[in-house]
């Protein structure tokens, strides 16, 4: 009796041990690298460092002139909302649209092809696929330009264009994203027995009304989540922004992202660069936490 | 006979309305392949013939390979293909090691602090990479990994992306049956063989979806190689056509370095297209 406790109890010190042992590889490396990355970054954020010499500590000033001076930012945070209001709700319809498109015939071996072209865009780097649009919207040359050519029309200068800059943004990242979302939509569109649909038939509906009465609240959970990824990935436009138009023109593509890797690697203002790091941050957080408070008011889990 | 003719008219509509769906998703189609079947055929033309961008003008009138020949010349494109391929194979078995063994340890073995280490490591998961971007360019020179590759696997396997696949495995391996490893302790096994040689071949869905997910976003990966590495024979593919597109003022040649970045990954896409498609099915919402 003694004998097994005693067994029982070495196996479970020896499972603690084992614990600890698979766990500390990656507890070490996350203590460097982002436990304690994120408190380096907010230590300099309180800080005015060049990267070359060592931060000196300026307490809060770099978040007060983020917030009294700096005009930029809160240009740059609007322009960073407007992909954010443009994005979302278009890449939401666009991708629930074609998710219920290529749903339909689940079986059929043709929309399984047009399932495996339209995912296509998502999965290429965005710098590869944004010099290629950055040709596709050249004013002179370049394809939509043309193909308005051909009925007569003349399209704008798009990214040398301070006022179209942002919508062709918009076009070739929505072209892009699609996709990914449509497959987050197909899988939850797949988990809706087709009972559902039958029995709503019987009664009369048509599709129209089915899929605002059924598919809709029915993929409640599925839309929430990529509205969640879909607000963060459109408020972290970046690499798009820096091959196609660099911020411009005159700076009406710089998104906050963009702002943060010019003030850090351009201009080498680590410190200040941290704070504003640390402010969009928060403002992402609050975001994402609305959106989960809204969806907990409206009953969901 | 009137019954046989509405049928024959509903056969007729259904019909109609097919053939409407398939020609909507052939242009869907259209749209979303052209712009990449458009500049992979570009950049086999001569400039002249590229300046001439009618949508019309499709296939190479005079296909040439002076664009590839610029391209190598300008930049070790060769090579950094190569990188980027190495880097999203050594990567995402680096991640997918650290973050099952993390897992199962904090998904099936007791141990004081569990909770804590595991609370931790989801809660990074909403802090986004531009803040650690700065520290951990730092903490690289301090380690003097600059230019080394070590810089972009620790970068990758101990940061974000990462937990979220601690969080994957975990929730994956909680599904397995207690009672299939249950049976192997006390036979006598270690816990260590009962990992490797029954919960890693039980968890192939698991592997295969953070693997894909993994090699995306390594493939991917702009910003921290483009600061960390400067040496061109060693940058991945996505860096160097940034440097492309600094130096070289020709079209043609920029489409052709683009091309062949984008076509190994649409390779690799179209012969694992099955796990790419089911690679998001459940992002870590709970499922549906």
């Amino acid at each position: 009796m003694i004998r097994t406790k005693r067994k029982k109890l070495s196996l479970k010190a020896n499972e603690a041990l084992l614990g600890w042992f698979f766990v500390l590889p990656a507890l070490i490396g996350f203590s460097i690298f982002t436990f304690g990355a994120i408190i380096r970054s907010l230590y300099y954020s309180l800080t005015d460092w060049d990267l070359l010499t060592d931060p000196k500590f300026v307490g809060l000033k770099n978040f007060i002139n983020i917030f009294t001076s700096d005009k930029y930012f809160f240009r740059y945070m609007g322009n960073t909302l407007f992909f954010v209001i443009t994005l979302v709700p278009i890449v939401l319809a666009l991708s629930l649209l074609l998710a219920v498109l290529v749903n339909k015939k689940s079986k059929g071996f043709s929309s399984k092809i047009y399932r495996v072209i339209l995912f296509l865009p998502s999965i290429t780097s965005t710098v590869a696929v944004s010099m290629v649009w950055m040709w596709i919207l050249n004013p002179d040359m370049g394809l939509v330009n043309n193909l308005f050519a051909i009925f007569g029309l003349e399209g704008p200068a798009w990214l040398n264009d301070p006022s179209w800059a942002k919508p062709a943004l918009v076009i070739m990242r929505v072209w892009q994203m699609c996709g990914y979302y449509m497959i987050m939509f197909l899988t939850g569109l797949q988990t809706i027995p087709d009972s559902l649909y039958e029995a709503a038939e019987i009664d009369g509906a048509n599709k129209v009304q089915s899929f605002f009465s059924i598919t809709i609240p029915m993929l409640a959970n599925t839309t929430f989540a990529v509205v969640i990824m879909l607000v963060i990935e459109a408020f972290n436009m970046f690499e798009s922004v820096f091959i196609m138009t660099s911020g411009g023109p005159l700076g009406s593509t710089s998104t906050m992202m963009y702002y943060i890797y010019e003030k850090s690697f351009i201009e080498y203002r680590m410190g200040y660069a941290s704070a504003l790091a640390w402010i969009f941050f928060i403002i992402i957080f609050v975001i994402t936490l609305i959106q989960y408070k809204f969806r907990n008011e409206r009953g969901g889990e | 006979m009137k019954r046989n003719g509405n049928r024959m008219g509903m056969n007729r509509r259904k019909k109609s309305a097919n053939l409407l769906y398939h020609i909507l998703m052939i242009l869907l189609s259209i749209i979303m392949v052209y712009p990449f079947l458009w500049s992979a055929l570009s950049s086999f033309k001569p400039v002249s013939e590229l300046y001439v961008g009618s949508p019309l003008n499709f296939l190479p009138q005079n296909p040439t390979m002076e664009n590839f020949n610029r391209l190598f010349e300008i930049l070790p494109f060769g090579k950094m293909l190569f990188n980027s391929i190495f880097l999203s194979v050594v990567i995402p078995i680096g991640m997918i090691i650290v973050s099952s063994f993390t897992a199962y340890a904090l998904a099936r073995l007791d141990f004081k602090g569990r909770n804590i280490i595991f609370i931790l490591f989801i809660a990074v998961m909403m802090v986004p990479s531009h803040v650690t971007t700065i520290p951990n360019y730092k903490t690289i020179i301090e380690l003097k990994l600059i230019n080394s590759y070590w810089a972009l696997f620790l970068t990758s396997v101990f940061t974000a992306a990462n937990s979220f696949n601690i969080f994957f495995f975990r929730q994956y391996f909680l599904t397995i049956p207690k009672d299939l490893e249950n049976a192997a302790v006390i036979d006598g096994c270690s816990r260590f063989r009962v990992f490797i040689q029954i919960i890693m071949p039980n968890s192939k869905p698991a592997i295969a979806t953070t693997a894909i997910l993994s090699f995306r976003s390594v493939w991917n990966q702009f910003l921290f190689p483009m600061l960390v590495i400067s040496d061109y024979d060693r940058l991945p593919i996505t860096v160097g056509l940034k440097y492309l597109k600094e130096w070289e003022p020709n079209w043609a040649v920029l489409l052709a370095g683009s091309s062949l970045s984008i076509i190994p990954i649409v390779i690799v896409y179209l012969i694992f297209q099955k796990y790419f498609l089911q690679s998001n099915l459940s992002s870590g919402f709970g499922g549906t």
